[in-house]
């Protein structure tokens, strides 16, 4: 069934990468991703695996979640492996056969890639496994809202962003049950050409366009019943802090990004 | 054998997770063709799920479905044959209209089954007729109308694919009482008319003991009992405790027959129970 699907991956605990305030894990996300980009060398890259496998020894997060977290990007892993491996001429030639070239700068920088997008992955997923959706768009709200100044609608877009996940579940749910609906009265979803496919979605689009456009109008008209107007002079149930704990984060954080200019600078490899 | 026969049939919704839930558990049932069968049963009594097998939308965990003696899941090429033979009409089906006109949408179900224009066409006027649709709303779009028109044009374009079995679940849920009593109404005729097995879910013994002659009644994902009308009646009590109440009349006029009075029938209906009081205020009259 479509509800199988997994969304908003959060996996509730109590470790200190829990914890921490969202926004400072936000903030060590972007630093950990410029510790990815700014790394030139193997050595680099394991500055940002061992960061990443600290965070993910202290949060918890079971094993089998990360790897599940890194399956659909093995397509991607692969494409621009063979993209690298066939088209960068560098270094030593390995192979040759026909207009087939493999050469040494290739099959590294496949590797490198590869490694790279892995711990991409990963660190992104940490922080989606330790941090509450609702959490995150609060304090996406929060570091967006200095932009205010310049009319910048930082609490309507992370309102948005709150309905739009709240309501996810509810819309697997009705596609379901539309579907059942539809295939009772012997809609065929499953089988015949790529067309045929493609209109037989048609019976479970068209209501479930008009339920949601209906949904979002009565949620439109019960926020303003209740007298929602938007950001201004709201206070919050949740208010964010920063504990000692978030500066010592960060403080960790700047000294792995120093050790990557550091090795970039002096380290060979 | 019934039309619709179950054996242990079993189902768990999130099997292997923490939210392993028991639906339907170890159901045995045995309808007869031709019958008009209430099921009633508490919220969550698993209903709805149990009325998913009958027509191979859910696959049972364990157990088996039979229709018409052809066993479900059995072969899979066959299910969309029995999608045919047993229309199930889901709560809130008005949510599942999507064509252009009310004609189109009710023809949606007979087109499905590669019947030809001119079949098609009699069934659609047939059942339109038959829900009380009149001509001039088949050519509407189907979110022009009402909220109780969308029902019976939702419940006609599962009664023009003419099953043997019609299975509706809570077709009254949400409607007023003069929409509740017109859908229960044109339920009967439809079953009065072409003697086709009709299982109506609902949660009001009212709505119930007005349209039926037997009921199931589910609860805590079991079958509690499957008896007439008023054997089910009967145990008044126990249906209670379960949450689910005998309709008010049976219950005034059960007190009445506990203070001496005697009455032939059970009373399931107020209309009755007004002609049943009527007739004995004459006769007091005429003593
Ligand atoms: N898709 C689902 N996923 C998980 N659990 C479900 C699902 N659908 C139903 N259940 C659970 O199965 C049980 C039976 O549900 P079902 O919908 O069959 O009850 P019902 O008798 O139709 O109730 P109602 O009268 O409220 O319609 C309930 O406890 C419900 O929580
Ligand atoms: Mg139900």
């Amino acid at each position: 069934m479509i509800k199988d699907i997994t969304i908003g991956q959060f996996f509730p605990g109590k470790s200190v990468i829990h914890r921490l305030d969202p926004r400072i894990k936000l903030l060590l996300t972007v630093m950990y991703i410029v510790m990815l980009f700014i790394a030139k060398s193997f050595s680099g890259l394991g500055v940002g695996i061992v960061f990443m496998l600290i965070s993910f020894l202290l949060s918890g997060i079971p094993i089998k979640m990360m790897l599940k977290s890194i399956k659909p990007i093995v397509p991607i892993i692969i494409f621009t492996g063979i993209l690298n491996l066939f088209f960068i001429s560098s270094g030593d030639v390995l192979f040759e056969w026909k207009f087939i070239k493999i050469t040494s700068g290739g099959v590294t920088t496949m590797v490198f890639m590869a490694v790279r997008i892995i711990l991409l992955i990963c660190g992104t997923s940490l922080l989606t496994y330790t941090t509450s959706p609702i959490t995150l768009t609060d304090a996406i709200e929060r570091i967006l809202s200095p932009l205010k100044v310049i009319k910048f609608p930082a609490h309507e877009i992370a309102m948005m962003m709150t309905i739009a996940l709240r309501f996810i579940p509810t819309l697997i749910e009705e596609t379901d049950k539309i579907m059942s609906a539809q295939k009772a009265r012997g809609a065929d979803l499953e089988t015949g050409s790529l067309i045929k496919r493609a209109k037989a979605l048609i019976p479970i689009l068209i209501p479930l366009f008009v339920s949601a456009f209906r949904r979002a109008e009565e949620l439109a008209l019960a926020m303003e019943c209740r007298c929602y107007h938007g950001g201004e002079g709201r206070t919050r149930l949740k208010q964010l802090k920063t504990a000692p704990r978030d500066y010592v984060a960060v403080a960790i954080g700047a000294l792995f990004i120093a050790a990557v200019i550091l090795l970039n600078r002096f380290s060979p490899i | 054998m019934g039309i619709i026969r179950t054996e242990d049939l079993t189902y768990v919704y999130g099997e292997g997770t923490p939210f392993r839930k028991v639906a339907i558990d170890k159901i045995n049932i045995d309808i007869d063709e031709g019958e008009i069968v209430g099921v009633i049963g508490h919220t969550g009594s698993g209903k709805s799920t149990l009325m998913q097998h009958l027509n191979g939308l859910l696959k049972p965990t364990s157990g088996k479905v039979y229709i018409d003696g052809e066993e479900l899941f059995a072969d899979k090429s066959r299910l969309k044959d029995i999608r045919f033979k047993v229309g199930l009409v889901f709560q809130y089906p008005e949510y599942q209209l999507f064509e252009e006109t009310v004609y189109k949408d009710i023809a949606f179900g007979p087109k499905n089954m590669g019947l030809g224009e001119d079949e098609i066409d009699r069934r659609v006027r047939e059942t339109a007729r038959l829900v009380g649709l009149g001509e001039e709303l088949l050519e509407k779009s189907p979110f022009e109308l009402s909220g109780g028109q969308k029902r019976r044009v939702a419940i006609a374009g599962v009664m023009a694919m003419e099953p043997k079995v019609l299975i509706l679940d809570e077709p009254t849920a949400g409607l007023d009482p003069r929409g509740r009593d017109r859908i229960l109404g044109l339920i009967k005729e439809y079953h009065a008319e072409k003697g086709t097995t009709v299982l109506l879910v609902s949660h009001s013994m009212e709505d119930v003991a007005k349209t039926v002659s037997k009921i199931l009644v589910l609860s805590d994902a079991k079958v509690f009992m499957y008896s007439d009308r008023s054997s089910v009646f009967a145990r008044a009590d126990e249906l209670t405790s379960m949450g689910l109440t005998v309709p008010q009349v049976t219950r005034v006029f059960d007190r009445l027959r506990a203070m001496g009075i005697e009455f032939d029938d059970e009373v399931f209906s107020v209309d009755y129970a007004k002609d049943l009081v009527l007739k004995l205020l004459e006769e007091k009259r005429r003593h």
